[in-house]
C-alpha cells in the first residue's frame, strides 16, 4: 500500500521540525491534494496520524495538530459529515487546553468554525469550544501569532454563533476583556477592536450584561485612544495603517450608545489636546459618535460640546490667520483645515439635533463658521453649501438652488447684509442686525484671495456701502462708528496684502470720498464726525494717510485763506477743529513713521506765502484760539521737517516777517535803546496789527521747532525783534529766544554764514552789554557775586526806576532764556539765577514800607516778585509747548539735579538770613518750585534737611488761596518723601512737626485734593514707630473726625481709612 | 460654644445687582458738596457686611458651612439703611437668619462700632434687628442702642478685640 506510506512520509516530513519550511509546505500541499481528491479521507489522516497527535513529545504533537490544523484550513470548502466534524471540533477544543500544541488546536478550531458550507459546526461545539477557550486559554500569556489565531476564532465565533453565545453573558464578556486587555499588537488590536464592535451587536438589549461591563470594556479601549505609535518608523513595515486601526477603534467606541457617558468626556477632553493628530481623530470620532448615540444622549453633551469645539476652531484658526505668509501655508495650514473640516462636519450634524434658539448660540454658530470661512476655501465651500439655504429659508429669502460653490453665493449675501443694515433702526434691540451685518460686509470684503474668490464689483460695492453709511448715517451712531471701523479693517487688510488692485479702488471709492467730505460745504454731518472718520481711516495705511493729509491741508489752507480775506468767521471754527485734528492725531501718526517730510514741508511753505500775499487782515479776526492752534501745527509740522527743509522754512519765514511793518521799521541795533525808552513810557501794551501778530507768532513757532544745525538768517535781528515782542508781554517770543540759546552752536565763529552770529554775540544782545546804560544795583548780599549787574535784561529787571509790568515781562523773558541755558547746561544760567534771587530780596527789601507807596505800585512789585519766584518753576518744569525732545531741544542729563544741588545752600542760607516776612514767603516761594521740580530721588537725598523746609513753605503757602496748585504740588513731594524707604528715618526725626503741619492741612478748604493727600499722608504716617507718634494720637483723631464730615466723598473716605489707622495704634 | 450650626440651612438669597455711581464730571466745582448717602454707606459698610458673615459662620461656629455673605442671607440689605445727611440721622435694620440668632447682639454691635467710627460725630445712629425677625426682639433693640450699654461692652477688651478683628479687613 503505497498511498499510507506515502501520506506517512508526508507527514513525517511536516512533522519533522530538522526540516525546511518549504518542505514542511510541500508536504502539507500534497497531505491536502491527497484528501482533496478523495485519495485520502479524513478519518484515515487522523488514524495515520493518531501516534503523532497523542505522543508525549511535545514538539512533534505540536506539529501533528499543527498538520491537522493547517490542512483542515485548506479543506474549508471539501464537504464533510457531521460526524467528523464533531469528533475533530471535541478533539481541538480539548487540545485548547494543551498550552505546549496549541497553535494547531487553534488553527484547527479557527478552520472549522470558518467553514460555511459542506458541514458546519453545530451550535453546541460552538459553545463548547467557547467554554473551553475561555477556561483554558491566556490569551496575553500567548506569542503574537496566537493571539491573532485566539482573536480571529473568537471573532469568528462571534460572528457566525451569535445566539450560542449570547446565552453565555457574563461570563464571556468578562473572559473577552481579560484576552484583549492590554494588547499591543496592532493586527491584533485590530481584531480586538472588531470584536468589541461585535460583541456589543451580540448584546443588543440596553439593559443586558453589556451595560454592567460598558465601564470595562471602556476602560480597556480608552487607553488606546488617540491612536498613537509610538515608533513611527515600524509603522511603515506592518500592514496595518493607523488610520485604519483608528477607523476600528472608532466603530468601537460607537458601537453602543451604552459607552456614551465615557466617550464623549473623554474626547472633549483629547480634543484640547495639543497633539494635532488628537484633536483630528477626537473630532472625527466626536462626528462618528453624535451620528450613531443618538441626538437624546447627545442633547446631555451639547454644552461642553460646544464650547470645545469653539476652542479647537478658534485655536485652529489663529495660527492659521497668522501663518498667512505663502512659504508656511502648505504644511500647517493643511492639518489645520483637516481639524477646521472635520470640526464642521460634526457641526453639520449637530445643527440639526441641537436646539439652538438662543441667540448666544446662534452667535457662537456665526462665529465658528466665521473663523472656518475664514480657515480656508474648502470648507468655506462646504459651509455655504451646507448652511447657506438653511439661513436663507429661515430668513424668508427667495434662494436660488444649485449654486455649486460659494462664489456664486456672495452677491446675494453682500445684498443681504446691506439690507439689514438699511432696515435696521438704531434701537438697541437691532444692535446684533447691526453688529452682524457689518462684520459680515467686513468678511466679504477682507476675503483672502484677492478678486479671485470675491469679486471685483462685490467688493466696490460693499466698500460704497459704508461710505454712504458714513456720509448720510451719521444719526446711527453705532452703526457709523462700526461701518468706520470696518473701513479701517479693510483698509489695513488692503495695505497689509500688497493688493495693488484693491488698494487702488479703496482709494478711489473710501478715500478720495472722505476727503471731499471734509471738504464740501455739507454741514449736514456734525464736524467732529467727520474729524474721526478722516483721521480713523488715515491710520490704516500710509497711502491712505498721505492723500487724507494732503486733502486736510489744502481744506486748511482754503479756509486760511477765506479767513484772511473774508474774515469768515464759519470758516474760523471749522479750521480750529482742522487744526486741532492734524496737530493730535494726523501728526503723531505721521511722526511715527518719518515719512511725508515733503508733504509737511509744502504745507508750512504754503500757510508762510498765503500770510505773505495777505496784507490786510480784516479787523476782529484773529482770534486767540485760531491763532494758537495754527501756531501749534506749525511747530510740530516744522519740527518733523529736515534741517534742509527748516533752512528754507526759517528763509520764507524771515522775508515775510520782513515785511511786516514792525521790523520793516526798526532794522538797526541802536533802536532797541529807543523802542525799550518807547515802552516805558508807555504804560499799557502797545498791541500790534492783526497781521503783525500772526507773522511774529509764527515765527517764534519755527524759531521754537528748528534744529540745533538750522541756520537761522539774521540771527541778530531775530534776537532783537524777538527781545522786543517779549518785552511786549509776548511769551512765545520767550519761548523762542529760549529756544533759541538753547541750540546755538556755542563754536562757531559766526561766520559761516551771513547773518550768522556767535553765541556770545547772542548772549550780549540779549543782556545787553552795549546798551550799558545808567544804574548798577548793588551786588553784595550774602555772598552772591558775578557779572549780572549788565544791563539789557538783567538791567529791566532790577532798576527800580522800571515800570512794574515791563519787569515781569523781562522776568518770564528771563526764566525761559535762562531755561534755554540750563538745559544745554551753560554756566551763564548761574547768573540769570542770581538775578531772580536778587529780584526777590531787593523788592523785598523796598517792599519793607509799603505804604510810602502807592496801591497799585506795590501790587505791581508784589506781582514782580512772585513772577521772579515763579521763574523757578520755568526752569526747572517740563514745558510742552517748546525747549523738548519733540523741539529738538538740546537736553544735557541730570541738569535738574545739578541746578537743585546748586541752589539749594544759597535758597537755605538766604532763608535763614532773610528778615522780612515777605521776602521769607517769597524766597519760600521760589523754594517750593525748586523742590517741586525736581525728581524725588533728589529730594530723598536731603530729606533730613529739607523737611522743615517744605514744612515751613507749606505753612505759608497755605495761607493765600491763589497758591493752592504749588502748595499742592509740595505737599506731593512731601508725600512721596513719606511714602518712600529712603525717606523713613528723616521722617521719624522729624515726625511731630510733619504731624502738626499736616493736621492743620485736613480742612483746608480752597482745594479737596489737598485735603485727600494730608489724610493720605497721615495714613502713611501711621506706619511709623509706636513711640515716635503715639503722643500725637488724640490730636490726629480729633482732626481726622473733621474730616469725616468732609463735604466730599473721597476726603471722607481716606478718613475712615485714616482714623482707624490711628485709632489702632 | 454652639457645637454645631445654629442656622445649619440656610435661605440663600440672590445677590442685588449694585448701584454704580455716576463718575463725576471732570469739571465739577471744587466746593460742591456731596452729601453723605446710601451708596457711600454701602461702599462703606459692604465689607462689614461680608466679615460679618465670617465672624457668623466660621468664626464662632468654626465650621466654614457657609460661605455667604450676609447680603446673600439678607441678613443686611440695601433697603434697610436709611440715612439722613441734614438731620445727621442713620438707622440700620438687620435681619437675623434664624429667630434665636445668638449672634444678633454681637452683628449689632459690630455695626455700630464701624458707624461710630466712620461717620461724623453728629450723626445719630439707630441699630433695629428687623420686627418680628428675633425671640428677643425688644431686648436686643434696647441693648443695641444703649449708649451706656455699648460703652460698658466696648470697656471689656475681649468684646473689643474681637470686634476689631471682626472689622479690621473692612478699612483694607
Amino acid at each position: 500500500m503505497t498511498e499510507p506510506s506515502q501520506l506517512t512520509q508526508h507527514i513525517e516530513s511536516f512533522v519533522d521540525s530538522s526540516r525546511s519550511s518549504t518542505q514542511q509546505a510541500a508536504s502539507l500541499d500534497t497531505i491536502v491534494s491527497l484528501v482533496k481528491n478523495d485519495v485520502v479521507t479524513i478519518s484515515s489522516l487522523v488514524r495515520e496520524m493518531e501516534m503523532y497527535l497523542t505522543t508525549t513529545d511535545n514538539i512533534i504533537r505540536a506539529r501533528g495538530i499543527l498538520l491537522l490544523g493547517e490542512a483542515l484550513k485548506c479543506l474549508s470548502s471539501k464537504p464533510l459529515d457531521a460526524a467528523t466534524i464533531h469528533s475533530l471540533m471535541s478533539f481541538f477544543k480539548e487540545r485548547l487546553a494543551d498550552w505546549r500544541a496549541l497553535r494547531g488546536a487553534l488553527v484547527g478550531c479557527l478552520a472549522l468554525v470558518r467553514r460555511k458550507s459542506g458541514g458546519m459546526v453545530s451550535s453546541s461545539d460552538a459553545k463548547g469550544v467557547v467554554e473551553s477557550f475561555l477556561q483554558n486559554l491566556q490569551v496575553q500569556s500567548l506569542g503574537q501569532h496566537d493571539r491573532k489565531i485566539c482573536f480571529e476564532l473568537m471573532e469568528c465565533l462571534l460572528k457566525c454563533y451569535p445566539c450560542v453565545i449570547a446565552s453565555m453573558g457574563d461570563d464571556l464578556i468578562y473572559g473577552i476583556c481579560e484576552a484583549i486587555d492590554g494588547e499591543k499588537d496592532p493586527q491584533c488590536l485590530m481584531l480586538a477592536f472588531h470584536i468589541i464592535e461585535v460583541l456589543v451587536q451580540v448584546f443588543p438589549e440596553p439593559c443586558g450584561p453589556i451595560e454592567s461591563f460598558a465601564s470595562d470594556l471602556f476602560g480597556i479601549l480608552s487607553s488606546y485612544f488617540p491612536i498613537h505609535f509610538t515608533h513611527p518608523k515600524a509603522e511603515e513595515d506592518i500592514e496595518v495603517k493607523r488610520d485604519d486601526l483608528s477607523k476600528a477603534l472608532m466603530l468601537a467606541f460607537s458601537s453602543s450608545p451604552l459607552f456614551e457617558p465615557y466617550v464623549i468626556p473623554l474626547l472633549l477632553e483629547k480634543l484640547s489636546s495639543s497633539l494635532s493628530s488628537a484633536k483630528v481623530d477626537s473630532l472625527k470620532y466626536l462626528s462618528y459618535c453624535t451620528s450613531k448615540y443618538g441626538a437624546e444622549r447627545i442633547a446631555k453633551h451639547a454644552g461642553a460640546i460646544w464650547c470645545s469645539l469653539k476652542d479647537a476652531i478658534f485655536t485652529s484658526g489663529q495660527p492659521l490667520v497668522l501663518s498667512f505668509t505663502p512659504e508656511s501655508l502648505g504644511g500647517l495650514s493643511c492639518q489645520e483645515n483637516e481639524i477646521a473640516a472635520e470640526a464642521l462636519t460634526l457641526l453639520e450634524k449637530s445643527y440639526n439635533e441641537i436646539p439652538s434658539q438662543s441667540t448666544q448660540k446662534m452667535y457662537s454658530v456665526g462665529r465658528i463658521l466665521y473663523v472656518s470661512v475664514k480657515a480656508s476655501v474648502a470648507s468655506c465651500s462646504r459651509i455655504f453649501q451646507n448652511f447657506f439655504p438653511c439661513l436663507m429659508e429661515s430668513m424668508g429669502l427667495p434662494m436660488r438652488h444649485g449654486a455649486a460653490c460659494f462664489r456664486d453665493f456672495l452677491p446675494s449675501l453682500s445684498k443681504i447684509f446691506s439690507s439689514i443694515l438699511a432696515t435696521s433702526t438704531d434701537k438697541p434691540s437691532h444692535d446684533a442686525d447691526v453688529y452682524l451685518g457689518v462684520k459680515g460686509l467686513q468678511i466679504l470684503a477682507t476675503f483672502p484671495g484677492g478678486y479671485l474668490l470675491v469679486s471685483k464689483s462685490t467688493c466696490e460695492s460693499i466698500l460704497m456701502t459704508f461710505v454712504s453709511i458714513i456720509t448720510v448715517d451719521f444719526n446711527r451712531t453705532l452703526l457709523w462708528k462700526l461701518s468706520v471701523k470696518a473701513l479701517v479693517q479693510i483698509g489695513l487688510l488692503i495695505n497689509g496684502s500688497n493688493q495693488s488692485e484693491k488698494s487702488m479702488s479703496y482709494i478711489d471709492i473710501v478715500v478720495q470720498k472722505i476727503v471731499s467730505m471734509i471738504s464740501s460745504d455739507n454741514h449736514d454731518i456734525p464736524f467732529q464726525l467727520k474729524l474721526e472718520a478722516i483721521s480713523d481711516i488715515g491710520t490704516s495705511g500710509l497711502k491712505y494717510m498721505l492723500k487724507i493729509v494732503t486733502g486736510v491741508q489744502e481744506v486748511i489752507c482754503a479756509n486760511l485763506a477765506e479767513v484772511y480775506v473774508r474774515g469768515n468767521v464759519k470758516s474760523t471754527k471749522v479750521i480750529i477743529h482742522l487744526l486741532e485734528c492734524y496737530s493730535n492725531v494726523l501728526l503723531p501718526w505721521i511722526q511715527k513713521y518719518e515719512v511725508f517730510e515733503d508733504v509737511l514741508f509744502q504745507f508750512v511753505v504754503g500757510i508762510w506765502n498765503q500770510i505773505e500775499n495777505c496784507m490786510a487782515f480784516p479787523v476782529g479776526i484773529c482770534e486767540k484760539e485760531l491763532l494758537d492752534a495754527t501756531m501749534k501745527v506749525m511747530k510740530l509740522a516744522v519740527a518733523c521737517c529736515s534741517v534742509e527743509s527748516q533752512n528754507i522754512i526759517v528763509d520764507k519765514a524771515y522775508t515775510v516777517l520782513s515785511s511786516s511793518t514792525f521790523l520793516s521799521m526798526k532794522d538797526s541795533l541802536s533802536s532797541l535803546q529807543a523802542q525799550l525808552e518807547e515802552l516805558e513810557d508807555t504804560q499799557e501794551m502797545v498791541k500790534f496789527s492783526s497781521r503783525d501778530e500772526w507773522i511774529h507768532s509764527l515765527f517764534t513757532s519755527v524759531i521754537i521747532a528748528l534744529h540745533p544745525q538750522t541756520r537761522i538768517p539774521n540771527i541778530r535781528t531775530v534776537l532783537h525783534f524777538l527781545m522786543i515782542v517779549l518785552l511786549k508781554g509776548y511769551v512765545m517770543a520767550a519761548q523762542a529766544l529760549g529756544s533759541l540759546v538753547n541750540k546755538l552752536d556755542l563754536k562757531t565763529s559766526g561766520t559761516e554764514y551771513s547773518g550768522g552770529c556767535t553765541f556770545e554775540e547772542a548772549m550780549d544782545i540779549i543782556f545787553g552789554k552795549k546798551l550799558s546804560s545808567s544804574d548798577h544795583v548793588p551786588a553784595e548780599r550774602s555772598g552772591i557775586t558775578g557779572d549780572w549787574s549788565e544791563t539789557g535784561l538783567t538791567n529791566l529787571c532790577l532798576s527800580a526806576t522800571n515800570s512794574g509790568l515791563l519787569k515781569i515781562h523781562s522776568f518770564v523773558g528771563l526764566a525761559w532764556i535762562g531755561k534755554g541755558l540750563l538745559m544745554r547746561g551753560h554756566e551763564k544760567v548761574k547768573d540769570i539765577t542770581m538775578v531772580f534771587l536778587e529780584g526777590l530780596l531787593s523788592n523785598g527789601r523796598m517792599g519793607a514800607s509799603p505804604l510810602e507807596e502807592n496801591n497799585c505800585n506795590w501790587d505791581m512789585r508784589l506781582s514782580a516778585m512772585k513772577c521772579s519766584a515763579d521763574a523757578f518753576q520755568v526752569l526747572l518744569s517740563d514745558s510742552e509747548l517748546c525747549l523738548n525732545r519733540k523741539f529738538h531741544a538740546i537736553i544735557r542729563p541730570l541738569y535738574k539735579q545739578r541746578f537743585f544741588s546748586t541752589m539749594m545752600p544759597i535758597l537755605q542760607s538766604l532763608i535763614i538770613q532773610s528778615d522780612s516776612l515777605l521776602t521769607r514767603s517769597m524766597l519760600y516761594r521760589a523754594f517750593a518750585n525748586v523742590v517741586t521740580g525736581t525728581p524725588l530721588i533728589v529730594i530723598l537725598n536731603d530729606a533730613r534737611k529739607l523737611i522743615p523746609m517744605v514744612l515751613d513753605s507749606l505753612k505759608l503757602l497755605s495761607k493765600d488761596v491763589l497758591d493752592k496748585d504749588i502748595m499742592y504740588s509740595l505737599l506731593l513731594v512731601l508725600s512721596g518723601i513719606l511714602t518712600d524707604k529712603n525717606g523713613q528715618e528723616a521722617v521719624i526725626e522729624n515726625a511731630h512737626i510733619i504731624i502738626n503741619c499736616l493736621i492743620g492741612f485736613a480742612t483746608y478748604p480752597h482745594m479737596m485734593l489737598v485735603r485727600e493727600t494730608t489724610v493720605q499722608c497721615l495714613v502713611a504716617m501711621s506706619q511709623l514707630p509706636h513711640a515716635r507718634i503715639y503722643p500725637m494720637r488724640i490730636q490726629v483723631l480729633q482732626a481726622v473726625s473733621k474730616a469725616l464730615d468732609d463735604p466730599k466723598r473721597a476726603v471722607r473716605q481716606e478718613a475712615v481709612r485714616c482714623r482707624q489707622a490711628w485709632s489702632e495704634i | 460654644m454652639v457645637s454645631g450650626l445654629i442656622n445649619a440651612n440656610p435661605v440663600i438669597y440672590e445677590k442685588k445687582q449694585r448701584r454704580v455711581r455716576r463718575a463725576p464730571s471732570v469739571g465739577d466745582d471744587e466746593h460742591a458738596v456731596e452729601p453723605i448717602d446710601q451708596i457711600e454707606f454701602e461702599a462703606r459698610f459692604v465689607r462689614v457686611f461680608i466679615f460679618l458673615t465670617f465672624l457668623n459662620h466660621v468664626r464662632d461656629i468654626k465650621d466654614p458651612e457657609h460661605p455667604y455673605s450676609l447680603e446673600e442671607l439678607k441678613v443686611i440689605t440695601e433697603d434697610a439703611i436709611e440715612v439722613d445727611d441734614n438731620n445727621s440721622y442713620v438707622r440700620v435694620t438687620f435681619t437675623p437668619t434664624v429667630e434665636h440668632c445668638s449672634m444678633a447682639t454681637v452683628i449689632g454691635l459690630c455695626l455700630r462700632v464701624k458707624l461710630m467710627r466712620s461717620l461724623p460725630q453728629r450723626y445719630k445712629v439707630d441699630i433695629r434687628v428687623a420686627p418680628g425677625t428675633h425671640a428677643t426682639e425688644s431686648a436686643v433693640n434696647k441693648q443695641l442702642n444703649d449708649k451706656e450699654r455699648v460703652a460698658a461692652a466696648l470697656e471689656n477688651p475681649n468684646l473689643v478685640d474681637m470686634v476689631d478683628e471682626c472689622l479690621a479687613p473692612s478699612y483694607a
